[in-house]
């Protein structure tokens, strides 16, 4: 548990993203976590003008900047402070672990299909950033030994609120679109995942943590 | 306030505006007007405030029915534009009145003509944008034959006695863009960057709002194998996927991607790029990466 402190300063290496953007590589997926809350902070307190900030598995991009040569010269001795985790609850995502590949996914994993919601469930995940779609989230936390491959051919035509696995991410698909990870359950309201009338807009913004329920029908 | 309707949508029509850029942490394209500079000016010419929602056609135009007296100006790429059958003018205000037919024609050059009408239109909106995105299906669907738009307030101030700053210069059979090298520029080897700014690239068919597939020398990786994290795509990103053949990004592109991005292209080749037929090729002038990311 974290206290707010300094980590041994992981490099920041900026790079050139057209000219008026920079893609920050941070090395790592913690580093990019507060690389980009860092980002955040200085944006609100007016220290930082950027049209987006968009957080990626290990980078930020920063995209519509005047000067990027200013806050690349700024980034290699930045200290990244490790935020506290998120006060409040978890998000919960009730699902149906009903999923078409839910016995695909059971066997790669060696365990029988009824263990994976025991497992997909027990895990909590952080949004770590969003991306594909409006509202889709690519949410951390799967141990490495539950990563499981894309399906060979994607589909066609995934349903929304279609609960799915791949690398080391699970995501809810927000609206139906083609897809290639396994699904392995549905969410009983999807709807919550995008609401353009909501502020913020996504349910799962990065940063969320987030939790699974199974719910049986 | 009252509306127009559109008779004929052509290949594809959308309602533009700014977009919605500030969106990308939620996996929101920037969407809005694919070439900004010809919305922008369409659109002072037509007198409204910078912002307005306008028409942007593909390729064949649009005929659009006023339901309210309206002054339009037709920008972007020129084209033949007529009201009730007579010709009219491109790139300067023409008047309609309620009940008539303005018919925006094909293409001459490039490929996105802008229909700016006094007012503005004012079409759903979504975040703040009346933008269509093809990619996320945010904002008014892409026009059909026979819907209607409504139009804002006319705006206080009569539209700007002037016309199209200068002869449309247009898009040549080559278009020349500066492309400002990086971000994953070590993820190829250096014969490939010099196959990429050595060749003539030709756009492919199979381009739109998302991007421009362009074709020629495959682009080969320093390590086919390796996987990229999903990571950020800036405005006028060139990506390379697997096949080599890059993709210059849009105003629809997604915000988060898995292939390494070669470069970058500033604001005006996007315009231009916008306005880059099928066939038409694309040169790229390298600029260096800059000194400080060098210095690792």
């Amino acid at each position: 548990m974290s206290t707010g402190r300094t980590t041994a300063a992981p490099r920041l290496r900026p790079l050139p993203a057209g000219p008026r953007g920079i893609l920050i590589d941070c090395g790592t997926t913690a580093a990019a976590r507060a690389c980009y809350r860092s980002l955040q902070n200085r944006r609100m307190s007016g220290l930082l003008e950027a049209e987006d900030l968009v957080p990626g598995a290990t980078t930020v991009l920063v995209d519509g900047i005047d000067e990027p040569e200013l806050l690349a010269a700024e980034l290699p001795g930045w200290p990244l402070t490790e935020e506290p985790e998120a006060a409040g609850e978890a998000v919960e995502i009730p699902v149906c672990y009903d999923g078409p590949d839910l016995e695909a996914v059971a066997a790669l994993w060696g365990v029988r299909p009824d263990d994976v919601a025991d497992i997909h469930s027990g895990i909590e995940y952080e949004s770590a950033f969003c991306g594909f779609s409006p509202g889709f989230a690519y949410l951390e936390g799967l141990p490495e030994r539950y990563q499981v491959p894309r399906r060979e051919s994607p589909r066609t035509k995934v349903p929304a609120g279609s609960v799915a696995i791949a690398g080391p991410y699970t995501g809810v698909y927000p609206r139906t679109s083609p897809g290639g990870w396994q699904l392995i359950a549905t969410m009983t309201n999807p709807g919550r995942l995008w609401n353009e009338h909501r502020e913020p807009a996504a349910l799962l913004v990065p940063g969320t943590r987030v939790r699974f329920a199974a719910v049986r029908v | 306030m009252s509306h127009i309707e559109i008779l004929r949508a052509g290949v594809l029509t959308t309602c533009q505006d700014a977009g919605r850029p500030g969106w990308g942490h939620l996996a929101v394209p920037p969407s809005g007007a694919a070439d900004h500079p010809s919305w922008r000016l369409a659109n002072q010419l037509a007198g409204n405030p910078t912002g307005a929602c306008a028409l942007e056609t593909t390729l064949n135009g649009a005929t659009v029915k006023a339901h309210r007296n309206v002054t339009v100006v037709v920008g972007g790429a020129p084209c033949a534009v007529t009201v009730d059958g007579r010709p009219e003018s491109w790139g300067q205000p023409v008047k309609l009145q309620a009940g008539s037919v303005l018919d925006a024609g094909p293409a001459e050059v490039g490929v996105r003509s802008y229909l700016a009408f006094s007012g503005g239109l004012h079409p759903k909106s979504s975040l703040g944008s009346h933008s269509t995105c093809l990619l996320s299906g945010l904002g008014p669907a892409p026009l059909q034959d026979g819907d209607t738009i409504p139009l804002g307030p006319s705006p206080a101030h009569p539209p700007l006695p002037t016309q199209w700053p200068a002869p449309w210069a247009g898009i040549g059979d080559e278009i020349v863009m500066k492309l400002h090298l990086g971000p994953r520029l070590e993820w190829f080897r250096p014969e490939a960057v010099a196959a990429l700014t050595r060749s003539e690239w030709t756009v492919s068919e199979h381009s739109n709002r998302i991007g421009l597939r362009l074709e020629g020398p495959a682009l080969t990786r320093s390590d086919p194998g390796a996987e990229l994290p999903s990571e950020g795509i800036a405005a006028g990103a060139l990506q390379v996927p697997p096949n080599g053949q890059p993709i210059l990004f849009g105003a629809d592109h997604p915000t988060t991607g898995g292939y390494p991005v070669v470069g970058v292209v500033g604001p005006e080749a996007q315009a231009a790029a916008a306005q880059a037929r099928p066939g038409s090729r694309i040169r790229f002038v390298p600029i260096p990466m800059p000194h400080w990311s060098r210095q690792s």
